[in-house]
């Protein structure tokens, strides 16, 4: 009869966690940042039809980086989650406090429980009137919340591209402004290939669901 | 349909769908009821317009009712019968629309909407065998095939797609007799506007429980059109003055517009 190795926790939340950061790293960076007219949603990714970005709700707006498969079903869960509160209830009843719970929950229960933690991190926002009302969340892979004013910038090698990002952009830009950093944060030595970018925005103004993708038209008209 | 993307299903495996309840009295007395309902096409795409009035056996329960709703971007839905389970139709059909395109990432086809929609009506059988039956209308503009479109329901669920124009509710036969002489195909939207004031007037005129323009209060009826640009709901103050012009020619010709005999149309 074998007998199993003992590993300590720390030894086995160590790994997973490496485990996860690895799977993140490997894959591009998505950025969601706060403009004057509208809540921005940049992600580098060259497929049409798999979105790293998604609509939740009216004024809330989800992104992810990691593995597909993964991100989507929380997706999907998420738009559940809200749907089901806005018909039981009502649809102000919606926040982005409520849906960033949840992912925080799930993914942190699954990040304890499971052989193998889901390698993504989640990004929610919620627009306000004002880019300083704008709520933005980061969800690790390990259920950590983070709640961040401006920006936020994940997957691939954010260090790099969030402090690009820090360098060149501040709160109070205009959308142009927004996606022109975002852009330049993620290619910095190319030109931007306008066919590998996924951009959307959350409209500060505007009637109920505020969630709309840029065509490509409209990104290469407002990168100029 | 991919059960994952139904909101409906959802709600029901959450056992949150409201489901049937039995009743022992005449259901007319105890819940309002809405009336009519007029959905017409046009050059340009579909219209649809409703009355105000929601009645509970012979008192009026509500003046100002809405009846006539987008369901989502491009369609609209009508409701006639009993209200409040109607208009808990009408809030969940919004949402299954929504959900759909929100986990899908595309909208559905006209006819998948359609439906869909008849697929939720059926779940309200047990009610409508007991009286609190619902009739809706739907009517959209299909991108795929560039012209509006109308489907009428039955109770138990059964869709029929409508040619030119169709009404439900109370007063449906008088609005649709108006219809079929005032009526269409190559009409514009505001010709489709005028003669849906009409036809909700002629309902109005005969039938009781179907409300006519309220001057005195200034409620009138609610005007949705949809086109290649979506969903529009017609301004109010517009429909006030349309309303009010086509009283002043009653006043003149009590019946209406007169079609002519022979051939064409007469809709000054």
């Amino acid at each position: 009869m074998s007998m199993p190795y003992y590993v300590s926790p720390e030894q086995i939340i160590a790994d997973k966690a490496e485990f996860a950061r690895k799977g993140i790293a490997r894959g591009r960076s998505v950025i969601v940042a706060s403009a004057t007219d509208a809540i921005y949603f940049i992600a580098d990714n060259p497929s049409r039809a798999l979105h790293k970005i998604g609509e939740i709700y009216d004024r809330i707006g989800f992104a992810a980086v990691g593995r597909y498969n993964e991100f989507e079903n929380l997706r999907v869960a998420g738009v559940r989650l809200a749907d089901t509160r806005g018909y039981s209830y009502d649809r102000t009843d919606v926040t982005v406090r409520t849906i960033a719970n949840a992912y925080a929950q799930t993914l942190g229960s699954i990040f304890i429980e499971a052989a193998k933690p889901f390698e993504v991190e989640i990004a929610v926002a919620q627009v306000g009137d004002t880019p300083n009302q704008d709520q933005l969340y980061r969800i690790s892979f390990d259920g950590s919340v983070h709640d961040q004013a401006g920006f936020i910038c994940m997957g691939g090698d954010s260090e790099t591209v969030g402090n690009h990002m820090e360098q060149n952009w501040k709160i109070g830009a205009s959308g142009q402004d927004t996606l022109k950093a975002a852009v330049n944060a993620l290619f910095p030595e190319t030109k931007p290939d306008i066919t590998s970018l996924e951009v959307a925005t959350l409209s500060r103004t505007g009637e109920g669901r505020c969630f709309s993708r840029s065509s490509a038209e409209e990104i290469a008209k407002l990168l100029g | 349909m991919n059960p994952e993307s139904s909101f409906a299903a959802h709600l029901q495996s959450q056992g949150k769908l409201p489901s049937a309840i039995s009743m022992g009295t005449s259901p007319e007395h105890l819940a309002p009821h809405g009336t009519t309902i007029v959905s017409l096409r046009h050059a340009e795409g579909v219209l649809m317009a409703g009355d105000r009035r929601a009645t509970m056996g012979n008192f009026i329960a509500q003046r100002d009712i809405q009846k006539v709703f987008p369901a989502d971007t491009y369609s609209l839905i009508g409701i006639a019968g009993s209200a409040g389970i109607a208009l808990e139709l009408v809030r969940l059909f919004q949402v299954e629309l929504e959900h759909y395109e929100k986990i899908e990432g595309t909208a559905l086809s006209l006819n998948g909407k359609a439906n869909r929609l008849s697929s939720l009506l059926r779940s309200n059988l047990g009610l409508a065998m007991q009286g609190l039956a619902v009739v809706p209308l739907f009517a959209g503009f299909d991108s795929n095939l560039n012209i509006g479109r109308i489907f009428s329901y039955d109770v138990t669920g059964g869709r029929y797609e409508e040619h030119d124009f169709f009404a439900v509710g109370s007063g449906s036969q008088f609005a649709r007799g108006a219809l079929k002489k005032i009526n269409a195909l190559d009409q514009s939207e505001d010709e489709a506007i005028a003669a849906a004031i009409e036809a909700l007037f002629d309902a109005a005129d005969d039938d009781s429980a179907t409300g006519g323009p309220d001057i005195s209060r200034g409620i009138f009826p609610v005007i949705y059109t949809a086109g290649p640009q979506g969903v529009r709901e017609i301004a109010s103050d517009r429909i006030a003055q349309l309303s009010q012009e086509m009283l002043l020619r009653r006043s003149v010709e009590p019946n209406g517009p007169r079609a002519h005999l022979t051939n064409g149309r007469d809709r000054t």
